[in-house]
């Protein structure tokens, strides 16, 4: 059935798009402005093109080293806490062992208790370990909850019995059936898996702050909020320029992995 | 939901489970320990000695009215936020599940936000809304509306929860979107056939079909709530006006981390953690029976 145009949809979407985009654009082309132009209040929404430079001049900076730090921690906690949730996932659908319910029990215990509720006795742990002002600190207590381990549990369980038997009469042992099987099959709640940890990863704000007090150790989105500092005094076209960069690895990766992503996210709807 | 459990051996499976167990016992279940250990102590200003007083510093703390009033804040910041946020990815969910050219274009522009960090959403918000730079705000100043919400507090509460609110909304959109389309076209070809209209189809047809995908999502919009928007709330506020913006959390960090108060910023944590337990113990009570009709 075709008709006109639906226009009341496509306002009230473009309205939505914009209200998203606007923001976006506005930090981009500030990014572009004179820093004293903007402390006076004249920051605008038209780019200058001359004013690119400013983006070799903070990737010169130590912008880029806050870049490779959010970068690791990023991948580090996405690779890591898919690597052992699948473990973990594994052992407990696949095989019968003692304490099993127990294990179990206990890792479900971590599902959603978020960092800011354990900052600060999670910090006298890493102190104990001496792990302060490291990059193993910075990573390892985001790797430890729960929400990846049961997502692949309940995928693990789905998968069939049959297919489960007929590896067995080909005589394939637990390790070869979870390469050539059940990886594949989850490879798609990986991928989704891959996009929503490192988002998570790279926009972490209060963990990082609080065990990196080595300025070599700042992730992107703890440099940008130390940048404003005093915001009379702040080099917002800097600033800008460090949120666009702040910005980009994490749009990418959602934008490229969108399909897998959004069905990854909302398959497993709790 | 068990499965007829395949291979044997004990070696293997355990060997596979104890990373994540080392991880939750060290990272989990030891600092929830400590916190609940620090909440029973207090220690005195030099750090010298630690006494144990039982159940002291969580009647100091609820005996507290600037804590009460801290609560409070949280709960009508969790709220607004919840709200408003849900909101808009509703109205923006429904209209991007219609039949209309450039369909695909719109979900990803609409989704692409869920990438924006907490504390990025903030700097974006800082650049519409600042009194002195922001592009609204100097407007506002310029025409004589006395814009600042680094003086203001309803101001600054508002500036918080619209920064957070924006940040959620795409989160939100992804699952209703979802939710929209799992509900079959014949029950909503029925609902119309019957002769209801729009509105009336949403209100009584499709929004209580949404309802689990509605409390998921307030469930968890109201832990982003109060804990994710640390970062937002650190950025653009700090906490303040004086303590207009100070929710919870920001509140265990100013208490824990800049001044020290290991004791009660101790307690804070585990009320908060208690909190966080509730409800997801809730949500799961809640779906799981849901899932079983």
């Amino acid at each position: 059935m075709t008709q006109g145009t639906d226009w009341p949809t496509h306002v009230i979407l473009c309205l939505g798009v914009l209200l998203f985009a606007m923001p976006l654009w506005l930090v981009f082309a500030g990014s572009t402005q004179d820093p004293a132009a903007i402390a006076r209040g004249e920051l605008s929404l038209l780019p200058h093109l001359d004013g690119f430079g400013i983006y070799s001049r903070v990737l010169s900076g130590k912008v880029s080293n806050m870049l490779l730090v959010s970068l690791g921690m990023a991948l580090a906690i996405a690779i890591g806490k898919i690597a052992i949730s699948i473990l973990s996932a594994y052992a407990v659908a696949f095989f019968r062992f003692p304490f099993r319910q127990t294990a179990f029990w206990l890792i479900f215990i971590t599902l959603m208790l978020p960092v800011e509720v354990r900052i600060i006795p999670t910090y006298q742990v890493m102190s104990d370990f001496g792990l302060i002002n490291s990059f193993t600190g910075l990573t390892v207590p985001l790797i430890a909850s729960a929400t990846a381990t049961l997502l692949f549990r309940q995928v693990f369980i789905a998968i069939p019995d049959e297919l489960v038997e007929a590896a067995r009469m080909d005589g394939a042992g637990p390790l070869r059936f979870l390469r050539d099987i059940v990886l594949p099959v989850s490879s798609a709640n990986i991928a989704a898996l891959f996009v929503i940890l490192f988002v998570y990863g790279w926009n972490q704000y209060l963990w990082p702050l609080l065990v990196a007090t080595d300025p070599s150790l700042d992730t992107i989105v703890v440099g940008i909020v130390k940048m404003i500092g005093v915001e009379t005094q702040t080099e917002w076209n800097a600033v800008m320029a460090t949120a666009v960069l702040a910005l980009l690895p994490p749009v990418v990766v959602v934008i490229a992995m969108q399909r897998w992503f959004v069905a990854g996210l909302t398959e497993g709807e709790k | 939901m068990e499965r007829r459990t395949i291979f044997g051996g004990w070696a293997l499976p355990a060997a596979f489970v104890l990373p994540q167990l080392l991880l939750t016992v060290f990272f989990f279940l030891w600092p929830a320990a400590q916190a609940i250990w620090s909440s029973l102590t207090r220690t005195d200003p030099f750090g010298l000695h630690t006494r144990f007083v039982g159940l002291e510093n969580f009647t100091d703390l609820f005996s507290d009215p600037l804590y009460r009033d801290s609560i409070y804040r949280t709960a009508v910041f969790m709220a607004a936020v919840s709200v408003l946020s849900m909101g808009v990815a509703l109205l923006l969910a429904v209209f991007a599940d219609r039949e209309i050219r450039g369909r695909a274009v719109y979900r990803t522009l609409l989704i692409w936000p869920y990438a924006i960090a907490p504390a990025v959403a903030a700097v974006l918000w800082i650049l519409l809304l600042q009194p002195q730079i922001g592009l609204i705000g100097v407007w506002l100043n310029r025409h004589h509306v006395p814009w600042d919400y680094h003086l203001n507090d309803a101001q600054a509460l508002f500036v918080v929860i619209a920064a957070s609110a924006w940040k959620q909304v795409s989160y939100n959109f992804i699952f209703f979107l979802a939710g929209l389309q799992s509900i079959p076209r014949a029950v909503i070809e029925a609902a119309r056939m019957d002769g209801a209209k729009g509105w009336y189809r949403f209100r009584t047809v499709v929004f209580p079909l949404l309802a689990p995908t509605t409390f998921f999502l307030l469930v968890v919009n109201m832990v982003y709530a109060a804990f994710d928007t640390f970062g937002t709330i650190q950025a653009l506020t700090q906490g303040g006006p004086g303590k207009a913006t100070e929710t919870l959390v920001v509140k265990v960090y100013r208490d824990g981390v800049v001044n020290l108060n290991i004791g009660s910023s101790s307690a804070q944590s585990v009320v908060l953690m208690v909190g966080v337990i509730t409800l997801t113990a809730l949500q799961f009570r809640f779906l799981g029976r849901r899932k079983a009709e």
